[in-house]
């Protein structure tokens, strides 16, 4: 069984923000308008910031400052807060390490948007809307089933979504080969940030595969992970700046 | 056919059956408006969105769960009074056991509500019953409250329902039907019978035991719902009891405030006498020592720890952007203990005989005093001071506040009853406040997210609003239909009074074998 994880090596990002943009258009993430913007309802969920998010103190003196931009997607722990709270187990995690949504189930309580330590998970506070041309090119992909719906499907209004390493690339993937009469490979797949990478910063694949690059790079003495001492065991690591 | 003595009858059945007069008609019509107004606002939530709230990314929870809180923790008074005070069997009780019960019941549908109200999806609410998990502190919260619910409705009911039927038997002459067959459905065909009693006492003594470990549940279990998340300053050991003490606290508070406007509008004075204002101010003053206690320890906690996420939220409560809902807080419950407090020690005194601090003209004094100090504090342009002088004011107006109480203690001591509603207003605030201190300043104040601030918005503004209509509308219907002191109670309360002033005590042997004394020489 495949255990997806990914490596983002911050010496090579750029702080481009392409990943977030390939992100919004890969899973259709609603636009909102620059005053909802301002109440903290822009939907990222490949968020590029700067770290610390809120520095106590300046870092270096004026001109020799410094600044860090951290790029988030979803942690994918192994041991999420977030499903732990879920009182109708509309998130999940699933047998490969990815934690699901539902929005078919999702009753819209916000608890693991508390939950999260990170704060990966967004809500729907209104319909998502498009202008008009975005409208017309949203993504077709959803990954859909009885009372499931979750992936890049245009979600319904108060529920709450978040990054799913690009779920639903990963099911076409293995419906191709499927098709094809072959295994699957774990090197068909890649979620859409990763693809679209300036910097070629960031890194997918199979923890459990020793030739795979985030096996490799796991060992590496730059790893870090974010809020290592929450306990939650994340799939997504980081490498050190400098 | 149950009897009453004419007396009770006069005070707590005829006024049920007087015709609705203006004051009444009034208080409802404004009451029912102001939920009209809020059901509209919910009702455009639905359709809207919950975009229609201040809330965003990361205030994700914010005025309905302080509401929640703040309800379900008033919701504690009937426990404590119905359920811990009877098992101790403290006599007092019987008087106001009723205007308790109704307070649970009717605080724990407000504050129910307040959870479907924040909730996304109001028409996934079955799922938690077809998909629920049990490892998620929402369902226990879930069960926990629902059993609540259905159980001090019983509560509330069974010693409602002999009193139903004495009204029944009671009715006046001119009553309209649909009332006479509304109690007699409600009466359950309470005839009085022995069997009947013992059975109702059975009831009644297994539901006071069941009802408190439920209790202790719920304000436990709604804090674990904060305490068991990584935020900062949520992730603390004492929020259970701190918690349940305040649910107490906040309920006796609304207790006062409820059985001081029943005794005046019935004028109850006879039944709700001194003797429970004194024997509750007690417990009272017990719970605010104890929630000042919780709250040095949760503060101390934070302090020694100087967390890298925990201490802006410290900083923010103590000088920060919350710091004066955090002051106001710990101002509330201080003048509250002061004005249970001193009363109870301090000598009475004539005029002359006064200390100077205690002396009415002082208190004019301290009065314009504080009023300069908070102009000067409070309208900033006019004294372009330093943070040390500003520090000092605010040390000056605090001072000059205790030497106002000072002054104003012996009136505190000659009016216990309103004095005592005084101090309520400022707990029951002070507990909304405690709630909004510790929701609020931790969703704002993020780990890995942009701190933000938080406004309510009109919507919930008008939901709170209508939440507090909705209550005291409650109030206002079921005291028009019920008594509100538990008649058959209190007669049996007499009956027992009457019995006890029969028996003769002996008096203790003087030379008793196997009593150890201890001698002096």
């Amino acid at each position: 069984m495949s255990k997806w994880s990914m490596v983002i090596d911050l010496d090579k990002c750029v702080a481009c923000q392409a990943c977030s943009i390939a992100c919004r258009f890969e899973n259709n993430t609603p636009v909102v308008a620059p005053d909802q913007a301002e109440l903290g309802r822009s939907v990222r969920w490949n968020d590029v910031f700067p770290m610390p998010v809120n520095p106590t103190e300046e870092v270096g003196e004026y001109p020799h400052v410094k600044t860090q931009y951290m790029t988030r997607p979803c942690m994918h722990c192994e041991n999420p807060p977030c499903i732990k709270v879920c009182p109708v187990g509309a998130t999940f995690i699933n047998e490969e390490g990815i934690v699901e949504q539902n929005y078919a189930r999702c009753i819209g309580c916000r608890f693991c948007t508390i939950g999260c330590p990170y704060g990966v998970r967004y809500f729907n506070w209104f319909e998502p809307q498009w202008e008009a041309p975005l409208q017309e090119h949203l993504n077709p992909d959803r990954v859909e089933g009885k009372d499931v719906l979750e992936g890049p499907a245009v979600r319904p209004l108060g529920v709450v979504e978040k990054c799913t390493y690009c779920i639903h690339r990963l099911k076409k993937a293995r419906a191709q080969a499927y098709a094809e009469g072959r295994d699957f490979r774990a090197d068909e797949y890649v979620p859409a940030c990763v693809q679209t990478c300036t910097g070629k910063a960031r890194f997918f694949g199979d923890l459990d595969d020793p030739n795979s690059s985030v096996y490799q790079l796991s060992t590496n003495p730059r790893v870090f992970y974010l809020l290592e001492d929450a306990g939650t065991h994340p799939k997504t690591s980081y490498l050190k700046e400098g | 056919m149950l009897h009453v003595d004419s007396e009770l009858k006069q005070k707590l059945i005829d006024p049920l059956f007087t015709p609705l007069n203006r004051g009444f008609k009034l208080s409802a019509g404004v009451l029912l408006a102001l939920i009209a107004w809020g059901a509209f606002m919910y009702f455009r939530q639905i359709f809207l969105g919950l975009g229609v709230t201040g809330m965003g990314r990361p205030v994700y929870w914010s005025l309905y769960l302080v509401d929640f809180i703040f309800f379900i923790g008033i919701s504690h008074a009937g426990t404590l009074i119905s359920a811990i005070l009877r098992v101790t069997g403290a006599e007092w009780r019987r008087p106001i056991t009723r205007i308790a019960e109704a307070i649970t019941t009717f605080a724990l549908i407000v504050g129910s509500l307040q959870i479907l109200i924040d909730m996304g999806r109001i028409d996934r609410l079955l799922f938690t019953f077809t998909f629920g998990r049990l490892q998620s502190p929402i369902m226990w919260d879930i069960i926990s409250v629902t059993l609540y619910l259905l159980g001090s409705m019983t509560y509330l009911y069974l010693p409602l329902m002999a009193d139903i039927a004495i009204i029944r038997d009671n009715l006046p002459e001119d009553v309209p039907a649909w009332r006479r067959k509304f109690y007699t459905i409600l009466a359950l065909g309470w005839t009085g019978t022995k069997e009947q009693w013992v059975r109702l006492e059975k009831a009644i003594a297994f539901m006071a035991v069941f009802i408190i470990p439920v209790a202790i549940s719920v304000h436990s279990i709604i804090s674990w719902i904060f305490a068991t998340t990584l935020q900062p300053g949520w992730q603390s050991t004492v929020f259970g009891p701190y918690f349940v003490i305040g649910a107490i606290f906040s309920g006796i508070g609304a207790l006062f405030i409820a059985m001081t406007a029943m005794r005046k509008i019935l004028g109850l004075e006879k039944y709700i006498a001194l003797k429970q204002y004194r024997n509750l101010g007690f417990i009272f003053i017990t719970m605010n020592a104890i929630w000042f206690y919780f709250t040095f320890t949760e503060t101390l906690g934070l302090v020694a720890g100087q967390q890298t996420y925990e201490m802006p939220i410290l900083a923010v409560k103590l000088w920060g952007a919350f710091a004066p809902s955090f002051w106001l807080m710990i101002a509330c419950m201080a003048v509250a203990f002061y004005i249970l407090v001193v009363p109870l020690i301090l000598k009475k005194q004539s005029d002359e005989e006064r200390a100077f601090i205690f002396q009415p003209r002082f208190s004019q004094g301290t009065a314009i005093v504080a009023v300069v100090l908070a102009v000067l504090l409070f309208v900033p342009s006019i004294l372009n001071a330093s943070i040390p002088i500003l520090t000092a004011l605010w040390i000056l107006l605090a001072l000059d506040g205790f030497a106002f109480l000072m002054s104003v203690s012996q009136w505190f001591k000659a009016n216990p009853v309103t004095s005592t509603v005084i101090a309520s207003a400022f707990v029951v605030v002070g507990m909304w406040l405690e709630r909004w201190n510790i929701i609020i300043p931790t969703v704002t104040h993020p780990m890995l997210v942009p701190y933000a601030t938080y406004t309510p918005s009109l919507t919930e503004i008008s939901i709170a609003v209508a939440s507090m209509a909705g209550f005291i509308f409650m109030f206002l219907v079921f005291f028009k239909l019920f008594p509100a002191i538990s008649i058959w109670e209190l007669a049996e309360g007499r009956v027992l009074e009457e019995a006890q002033s029969k028996i003769v005590m002996p008096m203790p042997e003087a030379n008793l074998t196997g009593v150890r004394r201890l001698k002096i020489k």
